[in-house]
């Protein structure tokens, strides 16, 4: 099932401990600045479709900069 | 037909604000288990947050909770005050090693001997981190610290202390347990022991206390990535993780 | 009409009756001499009446707990005798700069240091100058019998939750042990809903409260401070004192406490002997009753200060009448005990000038 991850950017301290814990080892830092001047962390977007949602990053994450959605089969069919 | 749903739910009583913790640091975690733990639990209306003197000075900004202020070291005391003044709500404490196992040794002591109904929140980062990395009573032996800058000796300034361990071997205690945040094994049972103190205090059966094991890259000198990894290999070494006094445990046989 | 029913009581007894009377919810204490009556009867007395006493593991702890439980809005006390009193002064400075209404009461002995077991007023500069930090004013109350002792002690939670500020009822060792009779009295329409509307009882609803004293924003700080000097302008509001035979007097003595009222005595044989002597007894040490002080000053009187200490009551005196007058002092050494023939021949010189 496809998950994907976002970054609010403004919070991130750059700290990389996401980095750390991913478990398909697709979070990376990137090259940009945030306003206040810490490097922030990315997934490639090639590689987003490898994101499995487990959601460790953001368990990780000390400011709660991160995140986490995938897709479920919704209910087919009205009853 | 596929949904898309959100894995990541911060719970409401965790502002949006932006803290001013260092890049790494480990309070945001510890202050997200405890707005985790009183969501789950139903109390957020009923709790009310003693804050104390440290880097977690601002914690009030970060927990939406009714809130004091208290001196160094004497939130013990002050908790004492507010849970005798207000029996039923919720009443916690948030410190950091300097407040809890320095000056305020007294305090938490006789607040966990007397069994107060409150649960304790020990962020233990082996160093003064406010107010620039001066030593603390937890700052393990050769630990370089502005006031060891030779690294801690045993000679001149005695050995760190386990306050779990003491604080468990207190008559008040109901629950006492070491935890850390530095992977997400580890987070996960944080989350179950932090949640545990709280349920504990619902049940009025004494003090309740979790030691959250946590990092200061700044003023270990390190990166974050380096600071998380000395959690794992110099840190729980000498403060080993676990359950130290849980008096609802059943016994095993 | 029935005679009232007295009890004959030492002070520390009508503090702590005083209290409950009040409304006292909580109690947070520690022993130390002299009044140590104090925590031993409410020990029994205020679970009894359905609050909560704790002995706390020192005299900042108590301070502390105090703090605490005033912020919830609650009406609750702490006592001490001055070396626990000087522990107490972080959480003091704390309570004032949060604007928490918690009664602290003093039974000052000698000082400095370990000092004695014995009264004096030595105490004073701590507790009317402020014996912790920053700019902030404890509003101070000074009985000066044991019935006084009781009324003050209700009086000063009135006047902590009117002004949202800490209040000392500043007694001493002889006023602590003395035995007086004591009408006791209930205060009616206390108000149920004291404290609610700003006190910490979990956000349930509405907006968290914060109580704290830490302002770091710009200008932040510098508003509070004044915020907080205005309050304690419009203290002014409350300025009480005794004042005994002073409209023929030449010579009119100031003292407080348990000093003042055994000068009484002493002025009363003076009297007797035709000399014009008066006295003006502060109650409210802070507010200080400067103004009745410099009317007298201006009507040509001559002042004498007689406090159990080395000169402290006296500086407020000299500042109070200092455009127009200037106060002579007489020491009574704390570790010696007063009586109204000490005060006999200094009263008669400064009579004489």
């Amino acid at each position: 099932m496809p998950s994907r991850v976002e970054f609010r950017e403004d919070r991130c301290k750059g700290c990389l401990l996401c980095t750390e814990v991913c478990p398909t080892g697709i979070i990376q830092q990137s090259s940009r600045f945030n306003q206040k001047g810490y490097k922030v962390t990315e997934i490639a977007p090639d590689r987003m479709n490898e994101c499995k949602g487990c959601a460790f990053c953001a368990m990780m994450c000390p400011d709660y900069a991160i995140n986490v959605f995938t897709t479920k089969q919704a209910k087919g069919g009205k009853k | 037909m596929t949904q898309e749903i959100r894995v990541t739910n911060y719970p409401e009583v965790l502002t949006d604000r932006p803290s001013h913790y260092c890049p790494g640091c480990h309070h945001g975690t510890a202050h997200r288990l405890v707005a985790e733990a009183i969501t789950d639990l139903g109390l957020v209306d009923k709790t009310i947050l003693i804050g104390s003197i440290g880097c977690s000075v601002f914690i009030y900004n970060y927990l939406s909770l009714d809130a004091i202020e208290s001196p160094h070291g004497r939130a013990p005391a002050v908790a004492t005050g507010v849970k005798r003044a207000r029996p039923d709500k919720i009443v916690f404490t948030y410190q950091g090693d300097g407040d809890l196992a320095s000056i305020g040794m007294a305090e938490i002591m006789h607040c966990a001997n007397r069994g107060e109904n409150i649960t304790t929140i020990f962020v233990n980062n082996t160093v003064y981190g406010m107010t620039g990395g001066q030593m603390a009573p937890t700052t393990l032996v050769g630990q370089k610290t502005t006031t060891c800058p030779g690294g801690r000796c045993r000679e001149n300034e005695g050995m760190p202390i386990r306050m779990t361990e003491i604080i468990a071997s207190l008559g008040g205690v109901a629950f006492a347990e070491r935890v850390a945040v530095n992977n997400v094994k580890n987070i996960m049972k944080a989350k179950k022991a932090v949640a545990k103190a709280f349920e504990y205090q619902t049940k009025e059966i004494g003090f309740s206390f979790v030691e959250v094991l946590a990092t200061c890259p700044t003023n270990w000198r390190m990166t974050p990535l380096q600071a998380n990894k000395r959690v794992e290999t110099e840190m729980i070494p000498y403060f080993p993780l676990g359950n130290y006094k849980d008096v609802l445990a059943k016994e095993e046989k | 009409m029935s005679t009232p029913k007295r009890i004959f009581i030492k002070g520390n007894e009508a503090i702590s009756r005083g209290a409950l009377a009040a409304g006292m919810k909580c109690f947070f204490g520690y022993p130390i001499t002299p009044q140590n009556d104090i925590p031993e009867f409410l020990s029994q007395a205020l679970p009894d009446a359905g609050g909560e006493f704790v002995q706390a593991e020192s005299e900042v702890a108590a301070a502390n707990m105090l703090m605490g439980a005033a912020a919830c809005g609650i009406r609750a006390m702490t006592s001490s005798s001055s070396p626990g009193m000087s522990l107490k002064q972080e959480a003091i400075s704390y309570m004032a700069g949060s604007e928490i209404p918690g009664v602290l009461v003093n039974v000052s002995r000698g000082g400095p240091g370990l000092g004695d077991i014995g009264p004096s007023q030595g105490d004073y500069f701590q507790a009317v100058k402020g014996g912790g930090h920053g700019d902030y004013h404890l509003l101070v109350l000074a009985p000066g019998t044991v019935q006084e002792a009781y009324d003050l002690t209700i009086k000063a939670f009135d006047l902590a939750f009117k002004y949202k500020n800490p209040v000392m009822v500043l007694a001493d060792a002889i006023i602590g042990q003395m035995k007086e009779p004591v009408v006791p009295w209930v205060p009616e329409n206390l108000d149920p809903n004291e404290g609610q509307d700003w006190g910490l009882q979990g956000a349930k609803g509405r907006d968290p409260r914060l109580i704290k004293s830490l302002f770091l924003d710009d200008g932040a700080l510098a508003g509070q401070n004044l915020k907080l000097q205005a309050k304690y302008q419009s203290m002014r509001a409350e300025v009480d004192q005794e004042l005994f035979l002073t409209d023929d007097a030449e010579l009119i003595v100031v003292a407080f406490g348990s000093i003042g009222r055994i000068v009484k005595s002493t002025i009363r044989k003076l009297r007797a002997q035709g000399k014009k002597v008066g006295l003006v007894r502060p109650i409210t040490l802070f507010p200080f009753p400067s103004e009745v002080l410099l009317k007298l000053a201006k009507e040509g009187k001559r002042f004498l200060t007689i406090e159990h200490n080395m000169g402290q009551m006296v500086e407020d005196v000299r500042l109070s009448i200092r455009t127009v007058a200037d106060s002579a002092f007489h020491c009574q050494l704390p570790g010696n005990l007063p009586t109204p023939d000490d005060f006999e021949e200094p009263i008669l010189k400064a009579l004489e000038g």
